[in-house]
């Protein structure tokens, strides 16, 4: 469940550096005034302070120190960067964080399985050396995680077609298709499907975070 | 690289959005789904003083609305909505959801999927695509092929321009500062017609080398009675051509469609293509093209 959030907070708190005061609500914010955002992370609820031209890439990485997602191209062409938000995936390089204040966000980390161990994505790369250096996996993961949610039981073709948007320099992409057509078959082997894909990660003892970004 | 500072605003309706354009002009640019916006910022190509982000105004912009003329797609339906229509629809069970979404016109559906990955299209906007104008986007062209429009606000007011007064140049719409695109409006296709679009990319998700969102309609005897076509990537917008002369009555030619077309675009040499083979992309696209959307007219006739 995404926090409803209250969306005239940012207006509300916009502050300017060295100052918490409060701007008057209906005003624009000035370059590099910061904000205060609440994520949701791997279920993990996250209030950050950050410029509006902070990416969401940049967010997760530098502010949350969830170094899972990786950066390559930083303008949508490579895929590394892709997250799950609310359970699609999305380039975060071309995200602003502030303009996802309040909803949900996937990353690698939160592919494990439900006992904290490979989630069924990231084993069947393993399986199937469906990676080399491991650059662009965290993209790949998280890409063939919500293609696999919506289609469980893809052909090779439709495998191929998912992670289009994916590029590798390593693999050749052969043992990547297969590693997708593995994982399907993980998955549906696995009680419960794919529904704890929507949103996975382990949920104990995680209390929300607070984390003050540099601007 | 990261984008440079900017001011942010991020209004909660769009009257709000209106009087914050209207405060900064050509000083502010809309952010809706970014995926052609930020990677300019990234890359500095752009630095607007003030981000306009729409995105908290889904309830005013995230709607279709339809009905038997027309559909207008407003500001924040992502191409992935769109695309996820398959053109002839299955049989089976329908959600209310579906059943409209399933009436979304053919051609523009198709085209929607050829627009990007999925990835980007579950971010991109319809009518974000339609300002930022790329002579290479698929969706101007199916626009300008099918007499739609794009509606403007500003706090002056509303006005609707025209598919063919819309797309000035590369990049470059008939949006003036201060105002914000609301929805554009796409007419349903006439009846006995039938429609198709096909493109040549170097891989799929990439922008087009050419493109063709082509239509033929059928007159009461199952003769072509028109065919027109919008090709993209052959000039700084979108061309419109209309085929008519080589494929009308009984005996249908579609090289000859194709030759014809090849002379009524002038497409330039880039690092993606020459201009000698985007016209011959020109020629066998039409081809392609002009014989499914025949047989698409045929099948909506009844007479396949
Ligand atoms: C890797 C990659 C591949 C792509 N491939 C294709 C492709 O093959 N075909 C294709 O057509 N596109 C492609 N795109 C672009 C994509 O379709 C964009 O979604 C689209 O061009 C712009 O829509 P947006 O909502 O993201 O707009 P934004 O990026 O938010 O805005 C783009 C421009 O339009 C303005 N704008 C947007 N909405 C409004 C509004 N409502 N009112 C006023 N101004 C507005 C913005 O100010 C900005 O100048 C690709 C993008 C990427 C990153
Ligand atoms: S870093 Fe985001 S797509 Fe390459
Ligand atoms: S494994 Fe090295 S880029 Fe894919």
């Amino acid at each position: 469940m995404t926090p409803e959030p209250d969306t005239r907070l940012v207006g509300a708190t916009a502050v300017t550096p060295g100052d918490s005061g409060t701007a008057d609500r209906g005003t624009v914010p000035a370059a590099g005034d910061l904000f205060d955002i609440t994520l949701r992370v791997n279920r993990v609820p996250y209030t950050v302070r950050v410029p509006a031209r902070r990416l969401l890439s940049d967010c997760l990485r530098h502010d949350l120190k969830l170094t899972g997602t990786h950066v390559g191209c930083e303008h949508g062409v490579c895929g590394a960067c892709t997250v799950l938000l609310d359970g699609e995936p999305v380039r975060s390089c071309l995200l602003l964080a502030v303009t996802v204040d309040g909803q949900s966000v996937t990353t690698m980390e939160g592919c494990r399985g439900p006992d904290g161990g490979l989630g069924p994505v990231q084993r069947a790369f393993m399986e199937c050396h469906g990676l080399q250096c491991g650059f662009c996996t965290p993209g790949f993961v998280t890409t063939v995680t919500a293609f696999l949610a919506e289609n469980p039981d893809p052909t090779e073709e439709q495998a191929r077609e998912a992670i289009g948007g994916n590029l590798c320099r390593c693999t050749g992409y052969q043992n990547i298709v297969k590693s997708v057509l593995r994982a399907a078959e993980l998955i549906r082997a696995a009680d419960g499907g794919a529904g704890h894909l929507r949103e996975p990660g382990s949920t104990n003892g995680n209390g929300p975070v607070t984390v003050d970004g540099e601007a | 690289m990261k984008p440079p500072s900017f001011g942010y605003h991020r209004p909660q309706t769009v009257a709000e959005a209106l009087s914050v354009l209207a405060r900064y002009g050509p000083d502010a640019k809309v952010l809706a789904g970014g995926q052609s916006l930020i990677p300019l910022l990234n890359m500095r190509l752009a630095a607007p003083k003030v981000l306009v982000d729409i995105n908290r105004l889904g309830a005013e912009l995230d709607r279709l609305d339809e009905d038997e003329q027309a559909v207008r797609v407003g500001a924040l339906v992502r191409h992935a909505r769109l695309a996820r229509r398959t053109p002839s629809t299955s049989t089976t069970g329908t959600s209310m959801a579906d059943a409209a979404e399933a009436s979304i016109p053919p051609l523009l559906a198709e085209a929607t999927r050829y627009v990007a990955h999925p990835t980007i299209r579950n971010r991109g906007t319809t009518v974000g695509s339609l300002v930022h104008a790329d002579p290479a986007a698929e969706l101007p062209a199916v626009l300008l092929l099918c007499g739609g429009s794009v509606e403007l606000a500003s706090v002056h007011g509303t006005r609707t321009v025209p598919a063919e007064q819309f797309f000035v140049g590369p990049l470059q719409s008939a949006l003036a500062p201060g105002e914000l695109a609301v929805a554009a409006t796409f007419p349903r296709p006439p009846a006995r017609s039938g429609s198709a679009f096909r493109e040549v990319s170097r891989r799929a998700g990439d922008y087009a080398l050419v493109g063709v969102a082509l239509q033929v309609a059928l007159d009461g005897d199952g003769q072509v009675a028109s065919a027109r076509a919008a090709y993209l990537s052959v000039g700084p917008t979108p061309v419109l051509v209309d085929l008519t002369d080589a494929v009308h009555g009984s005996t249908v030619d579609w090289e000859d469609a194709g030759r014809l077309a090849q002379s009524q675009v002038e497409p330039d040499d880039d690092i993606h293509a020459s201009a000698a083979y985007r016209r011959h992309l020109v020629g066998v696209l039409t081809r392609r093209a002009g014989e499914v959307a025949l047989a698409r007219a045929r099948e909506a006739s009844g007479d396949a």
